[in-house]
């Protein structure tokens, strides 16, 4: 067994912005644990002289010219939100006052 | 006109081109199917009856006005909720955008416009794509048609349902490590995972964004090719979309009718992606289709390719990772729903975790949580790093087996279709069922399944994948035709039609919205 624990599992979840219940936190701690068993064996082969693919096609970057395009209006763009105040997105307070 | 959900979409495009049949009728059988069977099946999350009629009959007027449409016009086909629609919900299976519908089509979709089919609705879904059996999706199962007690496979399994069970002649998929071909192999029709860059990605919700791929679901290898030849192509508004001309799928597909197709084509076996783990009834079938190939002439080989033991494993590092970026833009500003916290200081921080709990289901969130860990400081190198050199080392060995043969096979999935619940307690046991599909999506390749049979233990499709190096989508089709033609003359029969009939449901589904 890998040893991820359930402080680790609780951390993970405020880096990827998920609020867990303890139930959760616990079975995932056992999830994860298996997953990864199973998956360290990608080191098995991983030597250090084979290079690393990000992606399946060599690409180069994609270029097109700077002119203005046809693109979203303000109402479409604000169509999907949860909340507006005029023509913007309106969000919570993004510091907390403590 | 109950015979009209029997027809192919190319011969349901010759009625409509003759005039025999409108695209009105066709599109009315079709919705009057899925008010009949989807109230049990449940493929589709929501269905566009008024709007699909209102574009058939566009379609209708254009023909008789003498316009030039595309062979495909006034076609039915469903598409999956992965798949940004303006006029339709587009949910991707998951509660966070539930009631979403895009300012936007995705490209693949409005180039179907473009080419007059008609958009029945949208199908179901494992949430976000994430799974192998719809069973993960937030809106409930989809059911199989061979046998309503067992998945129809996933991710897209609310596609492979529908033009299974003769809801649609076409429907598109999304393929991020077997999302097409698997569903295809577990309900008795065919699905193609294009090259990655031939079709683009443009509005399909990103799964893992260097492995997913959109693609073909229908009945028949030419349907595909016909659906293929629409969705297909350059997309400026897809970065990592390919600037090449492809050759018509189409009449790739019909080269591979005439006598001879298979003559002298090399066919790599791969030994990997056999025996132990592989059920005796889809050994037995890919078996006798060999022999059948041999028979026609082509040249069977056994290939190695001894990296694909660890490609799972690389899988299931590079998706969750990608995946875990992608979803963070699910923060409760820009769409989808909004949830504030029980308790504690409304800050943006803590709406966007209280939405991504509630919004998001346990695979997701185990997905989310493991790509993080992957990439985490300290991680990064043993795990995501690896699994990124495996990918260069499954890229070598399709390289090496590609130098010695034409096309690649092997079965499409380890088993026929599974019971509900059989894998969802054990992740494990779920994300190995993949291991046939997922090195084509690592190398980037094409893979297509076809139906080659039922295993004889359960009476359950069995599918066969074929797989041909990148942008060689065409042989595929060639390859993938000639096989069914055999197949089916052999049989005396199509695949699908020694499929269970299906019980019309009292309850009607409602014509609008439907979930």
């Amino acid at each position: 067994m890998s040893e991820i624990t359930a402080e680790q599992v609780a951390h993970l979840a405020h880096l990827a912005r998920i609020d867990l219940s303890p139930l959760e936190i616990t079975d995932l701690t056992h999830d994860l644990g298996q997953i990864v068993d199973s998956i360290a064996k990608v080191s098995e082969v991983a030597t250090a002289d084979t290079p690393a693919t990000s992606h399946p096609m060599p690409l180069t970057n994609v270029f097109r010219d700077d002119v203005v395009v046809p693109s979203l209006t303000v109402e479409q763009a604000l169509s999907g939100a949860p909340d507006r105040a005029g023509d913007k997105f309106r969000v919570p307070a993004i510091l907390d006052e403590e | 006109m109950t015979y009209l959900t029997k027809l192919s979409a190319a011969a349901l495009s010759e009625l409509l081109i003759s005039k025999e049949v409108s695209a009105v009728e066709a599109t009315r059988a079709h919705l009057d199917h899925i008010a009949a069977v989807d109230t049990d099946l449940h493929a589709f999350l929501h269905v566009a009856g008024d709007a699909a009629l209102s574009t058939a009959a566009q379609i209708d007027a254009r023909r008789a006005a003498g316009e030039e449409l595309n062979p495909l016009a006034g076609v039915p086909i469903a598409i999956k909720d992965v798949l940004a629609t303006q006029d339709m919900p587009t949910t991707a299976g998951s509660k966070i955008l539930e009631g979403w519908v895009p300012p936007y089509d995705a490209t693949v979709v409005a180039r179907l416009r473009a080419a007059g089919l008609v958009p029945l609705g949208k199908t179901n879904m494992d949430e976000f794509a994430m799974g192998s059996s719809t069973e993960h999706s937030a809106y409930g199962i989809t059911r199989n048609p061979w046998d309503r007690d067992r998945i129809p496979g996933g991710s897209g399994g609310g596609s492979a349902a529908a033009v299974a069970s003769f809801q649609a002649p076409l429907a598109l998929g999304s393929d991020t490590g077997g999302s097409i071909r698997q569903p295809a192999a577990v309900t008795g029709s065919v699905g193609v995972k294009p090259t990655y860059g031939g079709v683009s990605r443009y509005g399909a919700i990103a799964l893992a964004s260097s492995l997913d791929q959109v693609g073909p679901v229908s009945r028949t290898v030419y349907d595909a090719a016909l659906l293929h030849d629409v969705i297909g192509g350059h997309d400026p508004l897809d970065s990592t979309s390919l600037t090449e001309r492809w050759p018509s799928m189409a009449a790739a597909a019909r080269a591979g009718l005439q006598d001879g197709a298979l003559k002298g084509v090399r066919v790599g076996v791969i030994k990997e992606l056999s025996g132990d783990g592989f059920q005796a009834g889809v050994t037995q079938r890919f078996n006798e289709t060999l022999a059948l190939l041999v028979a026609a002439g082509a040249e069977i080989t056994e290939v190695s390719a001894p990296n694909f033991e660890y490609a799972v494993a690389a899988y299931y590092l590079i998706l969750p990772a990608e995946a875990s970026s992608n979803l963070a833009r699910f923060d409760s500003v820009r769409f989808g729903i909004r949830v504030n916290p029980e308790s504690g200081s409304l800050t943006s921080e803590h709406v966007m975790s209280a939405t991504r709990e509630a919004g998001f289901g346990a695979e997701v969130k185990r997905r989310i949580i493991l790509g993080t860990y992957a990439l985490s400081a300290g991680y990064y190198d043993a795990y995501y790093g690896s699994a990124q050199k495996v990918r260069t080392l499954i890229q070598r060995d399709f390289a090496a087996a590609f130098n010695q043969v034409d096309v690649l096979v092997s079965p499409s999935a380890p088993t026929t279709a599974f019971k509900f619940g059989e894998k969802l307690a054990d992740p494990m046991a779920m994300y190995i069922n993949d291991v046939t599909t997922i090195p084509a999506n690592l190398a980037g390749v094409p893979g297509m399944s076809i139906p080659i049979g039922l295993a004889p233990e359960d009476g359950l499709p069995v599918g066969l994948q074929i797989m041909a190096p990148a942008k060689a989508d065409a042989r595929l089709y060639t390859v993938g035709a000639a096989i069914e033609q055999l197949l089916e003359a052999n049989w005396g029969h199509t695949m699908l039609s020694q499929a269970p009939a299906l019980t019309p449901t009292e309850m009607f589904a409602s014509e609008e919205g439907a979930v």
